[in-house]
């Protein structure tokens, strides 16, 4: 039997981080009393503790932080992509997240590499951002 | 307000190691009571004795307040207890926590245990996927990360930055194992080459097989009293001489940096309070979950400059008789024991057996100051201890 990949969960700090996603948006949020970024999504500003923040759309453009090829898949839902690999992006804005990159190209994918977010479909509309590789070094 | 130096002030007077490897016979809980009643008896006291409790956390039994369900196994009925969780660091930080209340005068005698029976207590799978509870669980586990997906991350940026070598992360778990087969009870009993861990099935690039800890059923116990109190007992004391901790993130997309973690500064915490430094540590037990982490440790402990950590290794600095600090005499967490909080406190159970002596070929000759490292999470927490066969 195969299991389906991990659904987003919805809570009060995310719920339109996760519908940006729907939408093909990757959003962050933006401090009005600093002007700092931050992921992950939160109720106050973990630079200044303001809680007046703003959603903002991020370009999706970043760089590749650190990666590894995951060899042996925590989760049975995810045996079937093995080998995948799982990466630490640094967003143009500046935050950094957690993704996979996806493509063909993806076992190639080293540090420094440029990408872009894509949205791949979690079901029944959901998705979750992810990245490709955008050709060139950051 | 100033900081209370817990320097000189208190003792651990007893160690004890469970049985180690699979030991499908015994609960975790009986694990736990198995280890500190080898504690008590070292220490030369009675069940009576003990007027305070702490221990960490289990993955494979389903206790509320772990604290209160150890005490109610043993028949303690004690006036300052907790279960405490800062993932690998909860055994050094409960040292801490025991300090903090005997000189405080809220406690006399306390047992500090951890266990697990990860071995036998769930199946393999089971084990896995509760360890992936670690990652984020709205923000990293959608991406089927795992932990060591993390630790693998932090491998490569160090390779990247310092040029380490997937051949000195290999040696770690090697020069390791030849440190385990000194010991009695190390869960693993044959040898293992650089050559073997390099070939050992991938489990997330760099890291393979062999350079993960390893899964046990084991606990670990050991007792803290006062130094007055400590002069009295059968066992030689290991006196408290300084200990710091620092936390910086849980989840690794949070962390600050990919090669500076927190041991900078518990460490510099710990040497601070003993007025001691890297140059006076006789044998380091460090925490070992990955081959890279005790090589990052190191560095950030002041045992080798940043970026050699690998070569520390590799050289040979790290073994036994190599010449520099000795890590991990016993084994570690790839040799001796992984069970949950257990790994790390198995570093405290050996840096006390270091210094009072006696170890035949395992023995670190001379060793009088003990530094004892334990992390949790991803690098998040840290406390650093350092330890003296007398008073500093």
């Amino acid at each position: 039997m195969t299991e389906t990949l991990p659904s987003p969960v919805v809570n009060a700090d995310s719920a339109p981080y996760w519908q940006g996603a729907r939408e093909g948006r990757l959003l962050i949020r933006r401090c009005d009393a600093c002007g700092q970024t931050h992921f992950m999504p939160r109720h106050l500003c973990p630079a200044c503790w303001s809680a007046a923040l703003r959603w903002v759309e991020a370009t999706g453009r970043g760089t590749v932080h650190s990666f590894t090829i995951i060899r042996r898949a925590p989760l049975a839902a995810f045996a079937p992509r093995v080998p995948y690999v799982v990466a630490l992006i640094d967003l143009e804005e500046g935050p950094r997240m957690m993704a996979n990159i996806l493509g063909d190209d993806a076992l190639d994918t080293a540090i420094g590499d440029a990408v872009a977010v894509c949205f791949e479909d979690r079901g029944e509309g959901a998705a979750v951002p992810q990245f490709r590789r955008a050709g060139g070094r950051g | 307000m100033s900081e209370t130096s817990l320097r000189n002030r208190v003792a651990i007077v007893g160690v004890g190691e469970s049985d180690i490897g699979k030991v499908p016979a015994m609960t975790g809980l009986g694990l736990n009571a198995q280890a500190a009643k080898r504690a008590l008896d070292d220490a030369g006291l009675k069940p009576s004795d003990i007027d305070g409790l702490l221990t960490a956390y289990s993955f494979t039994e389903p206790y509320f307040m772990l604290g209160s369900v150890l005490c109610e196994y043993l028949g303690l009925q004690p006036r300052f207890n907790a279960s405490l969780v800062v993932g690998g660091a909860t055994p050094a930080v409960m040292l801490k926590h025991a300090a903090e209340a005997i000189v405080a005068g809220q406690a006399e005698v306390v047992l500090v245990t951890a266990g697990e029976n990860r071995a036998t207590g769930q199946s393999r799978d089971q084990a896995v996927a509760a360890l992936t509870a670690v990652g984020h669980p709205y923000f990293e586990q959608p991406y089927g990360s795992s932990i060591p997906g993390f630790y693998a991350m932090i491998a490569r940026r160090h390779m990247l930055e310092y040029g380490t070598t997937r051949e000195q992360m290999a040696e770690v778990a090697a020069t390791t194992r030849r440190h385990a087969l000194l010991h009695p009870n190390a869960h693993m009993k044959a040898p293992l080459t650089r050559e073997q861990v390099l070939a050992a099935k991938p489990i997330a690039d760099p890291l393979g097989m062999l350079d993960c800890c390893l899964i046990s059923d084991a606990g670990g116990a050991f007792i803290v009293t006062s130094a007055e109190r400590a002069a009295d007992l059968r066992a030689k004391p290991a006196y408290l001489l300084g200990i710091g901790e620092f936390h910086t993130h849980e989840h690794i997309m949070c962390a600050p940096s990919l090669t500076e973690f927190g041991a900078t500064r518990s460490g510099a915490a710990a040497y601070r309070m003993a007025g001691l430094g890297p140059a006076d540590i006789d044998v380091a037990e460090l925490y070992d979950c990955f081959s890279i982490v005790p090589i990052i440790e190191a560095e950030e402990l002041g045992l080798c400059p940043r970026g050699e950590g690998g070569r520390y290794w590799l050289d040979g600095r790290a073994a036994i008789g190599g010449g520099a600090v000795p890590v991990n005499t016993h084994g570690g967490m790839l040799s001796h024991a992984h069970a949950g909080a257990a790994g790390g406190l198995f570093g405290i159970v050996e840096a006390v057996r270091q210094l009072r002596g006696g170890l035949g070929a395992r023995q670190v000759e001379g060793a009088e100051i003990a530094l004892v490292h334990n992390e949790g999470g991803i690098l998040s927490s840290h406390c650093t201890m350092l330890l003296g066969k007398d008073k500093a």
